[in-house]
């Protein structure tokens, strides 16, 4: 290394890496529900979808977590966003390739994905 | 130069910047009493003695280190300076063996000076953990006594100073003791026997093994023929036993003295100079000649020779094999002088006085026995004559001038100037002038390789021959020649080397002075002034112009370098192992 | 994708929980459960609360869990890491709130924490170099490299007010100063860390967790004075610390960072390590010095000071890690940053290690002047078992002890040395009501008397002799003449002592003679040791009232030195007693109490 900028670009690179330890109590929390009925449901590619997904985008204020079961099983897998100031969000039935839209919509333009929620679904 | 404006005592002096309060007193005539400090040797401020009270510094500071400030106010004596070093007293008491009545330093012992000089007390108050050791007595040299050590590690510096470094601080706290590595015995090690540790030892830890009484007891057998010889520098220092001035020559009042003791006779160590001189040069001369190994290095000093043995074994080749001049006076007496005197040499007992504690271990050397037996039985330093002397109840200091005996007398100036660093040298230059030329040159002076400096070179024009020379004195400078030897970077054709820094002058078997005045007074070259004046006053300064050196090869060796010669006057060396 | 980060406490205390074998099981368990491509574990430095050891956090969740065993991983896996649900039990119990889990930063023991030289223990990984690089790491070089002159960083280094954190509280920045101008063909950059105190272990923690910090530090140093070598003097006795700040020296050299020309600059500077071995001495910077040369660790007569003959007679920086972890971050930061923490005179954090009578044993890191109040019973959670706060020692066996009555004394470099302690190193001692404060000053001057270099006087004999007055006064055989002696020489000690060592031998003597003499007139005067601690003073007896005659005392005592039959009160005969205390202990009923 003979330069600021590749010392900068090594930086931002490890960074990203490295978010997940921002326990910062301002982000937005994606809560994928993982009990053995959102495991059996398929939640694991699930969360590892969102976790690529905002990985892909460098959302540094976004954090995935994992949670237990919340007694809806049916739904499962269940996703709950949770942006600081708003309501919290529940997503059921997720998969994978609806990971993307929830990300882009909801988290990054703040625009929740109405046909993917509990309350659409249940109706 | 830079001053440095200060006041000591109030008094105001004007020193160079760098100096230290130690100096700047003395400037302004105050002594202030110092243990482990040595100038330019042992600077370390460990034994906190000389602590002062000085102005713009923390607490109290140490003189001898500790550098002046302009502006500087010192005071070296107030009540509070006293009480430091009188606890610091008591504190050095509490773990030293007090044997003073029965100590051989009693009355020179740096310690009870000024355990005495500010009223210590000796209450017990900080009696407590004394550690005890062991005497070493291994080496044939000295004893170390550790009880009666105070830790000012003079003689580890010096030690260091010599390049040897076998001794130095073990264990630490309470525990701390000078010793050697891995606690072997001093014999054990690649001690040199060079003594310079004896020479600052403020106290009784470190002296030289004590060989009087076998002296005192061959001179009271009448069945032993008792003979003694004394070293070219013993009369430079002698006097210095007896409070006479540093650098006074005593070489009548010696023999006066040596005499009174009752020995049978009273020879000098220059004859065997002398001898080693016309040898040394044919060899050299022959070395030159016919392709020997060069750089030829003198082998007078045994204390460079030992530390050659242990460092350098592949170039002893390059040392002389000329006895030292204690050995060849001992072999001539215990051959050719038996011999024209019809004496047994089992009768002979050959006492040598020596400025040198490695003539204790020389004379047990092997390859020093021309008649079967040793050629000299006991070497003793300048000290312990002087102990001698003082035991008998000679008043030495009005003794009448007395002449050494025949046949080994008749010195030159050439041997006397032994007794210095790049005397020998000179005293060589002198004779292979003479015997290359085949003139009787005038000018025999070679002032180049004189001074106490520890490294000299010169290059002399001799008999259109080019000889390039140097002189090493102390171990470190004799490291550096036989480093640059090994290395193959070496161009010098002849080399003296000694020991002892100065050369014998300053040898470990010296009488002692205190740290109050080594600090202060040149000693190296005050004694061997003595020895150039008594050189420059003298009509014979060639070692071949001496009659007794012409006389011993008519009737024995028939000529220099003779196979009798070889025989008798020369040696070889070994290969020693560092550590056993 | 990796979705969750477990960082698992690597430092030697937890290290000595086992904490390796944790991340072993932890990793196995995790492989198991096919989650190795989504968890990563991390092994860090020190997070400070070693008493809870071994600790783990886990992300994003940032769950701390405390004194986890091997036992406990499975269900952490399986539970926490796989669906996601925090195992309750194992959580600090200060993190648990009534229906949400706290940050660790929120806790008592964090919140008033302040973490500059700390800042990425516990965080990062310190064998990685990409995750130091990731939160700024080198970026102050950097920063120094293109943008400041040695001027500047020296001016930003003194305005920052930073002081050494070894103990003396020297200006670091004036320290520069005075070594930059001495020309010299080599000048040295020296970090000392031969922490010897007993109880410290911040610059160990420093080392083991951040240690690529020490290394852009010592770089910034040689810059700003001109060095070009550096030397890391780290004690043998920190195994982990020694190999991770290697796997970072040669990190830092495989990246460019030392070695020739660093990032384009022209400024070259690499460093060795060199290892210490143990003696305490050695953590004096002239000694340390000597002990780099290959010689025996001993003090030097200053002056010459270091900034102008120092390690091979060549002007010499040598600063502490603690000292040198705060520099890259007053470079990053600012020195208005640094300055804004702390008091008139001591500016920035400090870092304590707790130790003694006190909840939280471990490390932290205050601002300065935060009061010894707050340190003992808010951050560090009080005194066990009811106990009363007595004293707390600063400074090891250099320092000296904070009596109750100046519980609030603002800790600052000034304001200890005032009451006759000092900063120290860091180590911070609690002692409670049942301390003898003569036992202490013997504890410490036992120690200091081992680890005398025995160069000179003062400190060989002197302190040996003190060392034996408090004997003669704790086996109840001194008289007032040795108190009187004790302060004398421990003056005599201080004043004409060569190096730092023995100056401060006599400190934790003269400190608890100020604040305690009544303690040493006790044992003098009544033959008593008011608490109980010295055991010539004090005997242990059977109250015959109560003793039952159970033969219980009599089976546990090691040396046959209680009688009695069975149901008929017992005694304890005095002469064979060794004061252990087990019948105490034992004693069902009471009977058996100290006198």
């Amino acid at each position: 290394m003979k330069t600021l900028a590749e010392l900068e670009a090594i930086r931002d690179k490890a960074r990203e890496k490295m978010n997940i330890r921002n326990n910062n109590s301002e982000a937005i929390r994606v809560v994928v529900g993982m009990a053995t009925c959102g495991i059996a449901a398929g939640a694991r590619p699930v969360l590892n979808a969102f976790a690529e997904e905002v990985a892909k985008r460098r959302l540094e204020n976004v954090v995935v977590n994992q949670t237990g079961c919340i007694g809806m099983c049916q739904f499962e897998p269940i996703v709950e966003v949770l942006v600081p100031g708003h309501e919290k969000v529940t997503y059921a039935k997720v998969t994978p390739d609806k990971v993307a839209r929830i990300v882009v919509d909801h988290i990054v333009n703040g625009n929740p994905v109405m046909e993917y929620t509990i309350g659409h679904i249940m109706k | 130069m830079e001053m440095i404006n200060c006041k000591i005592n109030g008094i105001a002096v004007s020193v160079p910047k760098g100096a230290t309060i130690l100096e700047a007193a003395r400037e302004a005539g105050v002594d202030i009493p110092t243990l482990c400090y040595l100038k330019e040797i042992n600077e370390i401020g460990a034994c906190r003695i000389c602590v002062v009270e000085a102005t713009g510094a923390r607490g109290l500071v140490t003189a001898c280190v500790y550098p002046v400030t302009e502006g500087m106010e010192v005071k070296t004596n107030t009540p509070k300076v006293q009480n430091a070093r009188k606890i610091n007293l008591e504190l050095i008491l509490s773990t030293h063996e007090k044997k003073c009545l029965s100590c051989v330093r009693s009355q020179d012992c740096e310690l009870q000076t000024l355990c005495r000089d500010y009223g210590v007390e000796d209450s017990g108050k900080y009696d407590g953990f004394k550690p005890q050791y062991e005497l070493d007595l291994s080496a044939p040299h000295l004893v170390r006594d550790n009880n009666k050590c105070i830790l000012c590690r003079r003689c580890v510096a010096a030690c260091e100073k010599q390049y040897v470094h076998v001794i130095g601080a073990n264990d630490r706290g309470i525990d701390t003791h000078i010793g050697t590595p891995f606690e072997k015995q001093l014999d054990d090690v690649p001690c040199v026997s060079c003594g310079q540790c004896t020479v600052v030892c403020p106290t009784g830890a470190l002296r030289e093994k004590d060989n009087t009484d076998e002296v005192w007891e061959a001179i009271a057998d009448p069945s032993k023929h008792v003979v003694v010889q004394t070293a070219p520098s013993i009369r430079a220092t002698l006097g210095e036993c007896f409070g006479m001035p540093i650098g006074t020559n005593v070489e009548g009042k010696m023999v006066a003295a040596l005499r009174r003791l009752g020995f049978d006779k009273v020879f000098d160590t220059d004859f065997g100079a002398d001898l080693t001189i016309v040898e040394e040069a044919t060899e050299f001369i022959d070395r030159v000649k016919n392709g020997g190994v060069l750089p030829m290095i003198t082998s007078c000093s045994p204390g460079w020779v030992k530390f050659a043995e242990y460092y350098y074994p592949e170039l002893l080749e390059h040392l002389s094999s000329c006895k030292s001049p204690q050995q060849m006076v001992g072999a001539v007496i215990k051959t050719y002088y038996a011999q024209k005197n019809n004496i047994d040499p089992n009768d002979i007992v050959v006492v040598s006085i020596m400025p040198c504690t490695a003539k204790k271990f020389e004379v047990g050397r092997d390859d020093q026995s021309a008649a079967g037996v040793p050629d000299v039985d006991i070497a003793l330093t300048t000290r312990e004559l002087g102990r001698m002397i003082m035991r008998a109840g000679i008043d030495f200091v009005n003794l009448p001038d007395e002449q050494f005996d025949n046949p080994l007398s008749d010195d030159t100036g050439a041997a006397v100037i032994f007794g210095s660093t790049g005397g020998v040298m000179e005293a060589a230059l002198r004779t292979a002038n003479d015997l290359l030329t085949g003139k009787d040159n005038k000018d025999v002076e070679y002032k180049e390789v004189r001074g106490t400096a520890g490294l000299k070179e010169a290059v002399y024009n001799i008999a259109g021959i080019e000889v390039k020379v140097a002189v090493a004195s102390g171990i470190e400078n004799a490291n550096y020649i036989m480093s640059r030897i090994k290395d193959g970077t070496a161009d010098w054709h002849f080399i003296e080397i000694m020991c002892c820094p100065g050369g014998c002058v300053n040898g470990g078997g010296q009488p002692l002075q205190p740290a109050s005045v080594r600090n202060f007074v040149d000693l190296t070259s005050l004694r061997a002034k003595a020895l150039y004046e008594q050189d420059k006053a003298m009509k014979i300064r060639k070692s071949h112009k001496s009659p007794a050196i012409k006389k011993v090869y008519e009737e024995f060796f028939e000529k220099y370098g003779s196979h009798k010669a070889h025989e008798i006057l020369h040696t070889s060396y070994v290969g020693r192992k560092k550590y056993r | 994708m990796v979705r969750s980060h477990v960082l698992v406490c690597g430092g030697t205390g937890c290290t000595s929980s086992n904490s390796l074998k944790i991340i072993e099981a932890l990793e196995k368990e995790i492989n198991k459960q096919g989650l190795t491509d989504e968890v990563k574990v991390v092994q860090t430095g020190c997070f400070g609360l070693c008493a809870l050891g071994p600790v783990m956090i886990v992300y994003p969740e940032g769950c701390f869990y405390s004194m986890v065993k091997v036992e406990d991983i499975p269900e952490i896996v399986s539970e926490h890491l796989l669906k996601g649900r925090i195992v309750t039990r194992l959580l600090y119990d200060e993190t648990v709130g009534k229906d949400e889990i706290k940050s660790l930063n929120e806790t008592d023991f964090y919140k008033k924490q302040v973490r500059v030289a700390l800042r990425n223990c516990g965080v990062i990984d310190p064998e990685s170099i990409e995750e130091y690089i990731a939160y700024d790491g080198y970026m102050a070089l950097a920063k120094c490299l293109t943008e400041y002159t040695p001027e500047q960083v020296i001016k930003i280094v003194s305005d920052s007010g930073l002081r050494g954190r070894g103990g003396g509280g020297f200006p670091t920045g004036r320290k520069w100063a005075l070594t930059a101008p001495n020309k010299a063909p080599q000048k040295y950059v020296v970090c000392n860390a031969d922490e010897g105190d007993p109880g410290a272990f911040m610059d160990r923690s420093v080392l083991e967790g951040d240690p690529h910090a020490i290394i852009e530090a010592m770089a910034i140093a040689g810059y700003a004075i001109g060095a070009t070598k550096g030397f890391v003097y780290v004690r043998a006795e920190y195994p982990i610390a020694v190999k991770r700040l290697q796997i970072a020296i040669d990190k830092a050299r495989e990246y460019g960072l030392l070695g020739k020309n660093i990032l384009g600059s022209g400024f070259d500077f690499d460093m060795e390590i060199r290892l210490g071995a143990g003696a305490f001495v050695c953590g004096e910077e002239t000694a340390l010095m000597t002990s780099i040369e290959g010689n025996r660790g001993e003090p030097r007569p200053r002056p010459p000071y270091p900034a102008v003959k120092g390690l091979f007679g060549m002007p010499t920086v040598e600063n502490n890690v603690e000292t040198l972890a705060n520099i890259p971050q007053i470079i990053l930061r600012g020195p208005e940053w640094f300055s804004s923490m702390g008091t008139e005179k001591s500016k920035g954090t400090k870092v304590f290690a707790l130790g003694g009578k006190i909840k939280h044993t471990g490390l932290v890191e205050i601002p300065m002047g935060t009061t010894l109040r707050e340190v003992v019973e808010e951050i560090g959670g009080g005194i066990p078992g009811g106990k009363k706060f007595k004293a707390a020692q600063t400074g090891g066996p250099s320092g000296g002890c904070i009596p109750a009555e100046l519980f609030d004394t603002k800790i600052d470099y000034d304001n200890l040395t005032e009451i006759g302690c000092m900063m120290g190193s860091g180590g911070l001692i609690v002692m409670d009501e049942d301390t003898c404060m003569v036992d202490i000053a013997k504890f410490f001057l036992e120690f200091t008397v081992d680890e005398s270099c025995g160069k000179c006087t003062p400190c060989r004999v002197g302190t040996k002799r003190l060392l034996e007055k408090l004997e003669k006064i704790t086996s109840g055989n001194g008289t007032m003449q040795d108190i009187d002696e004790l302060e004398e020489l421990c003056n005599f000690i201080k004043e004409n002592s060569l190096c730092g060592l023995g100056q401060t031998a006599p400190n934790p003597v003269l400190s608890t003679l100020r604040f305690f003499r009544d303690e040493y007139i006790s044992h003098v005067k009544d033959k008593k040791c008011p608490a109980g601690v010295c055991k010539s003073l004090m005997s242990y007896v059977i109250i015959a009232d109560k003793c039952k005659g159970c033969t219980a005392c009599v089976r546990v005592c090691p040396v046959g030195a209680i009688s009695g039959s069975v149901k008929q009160p017992h005694v304890i005969d005095d002469s064979k007693c060794i004061k252990c205390g087990a019948c105490m202990e034992k004693c069902k009923f009471g009977a058996i109490v100290k006198q």
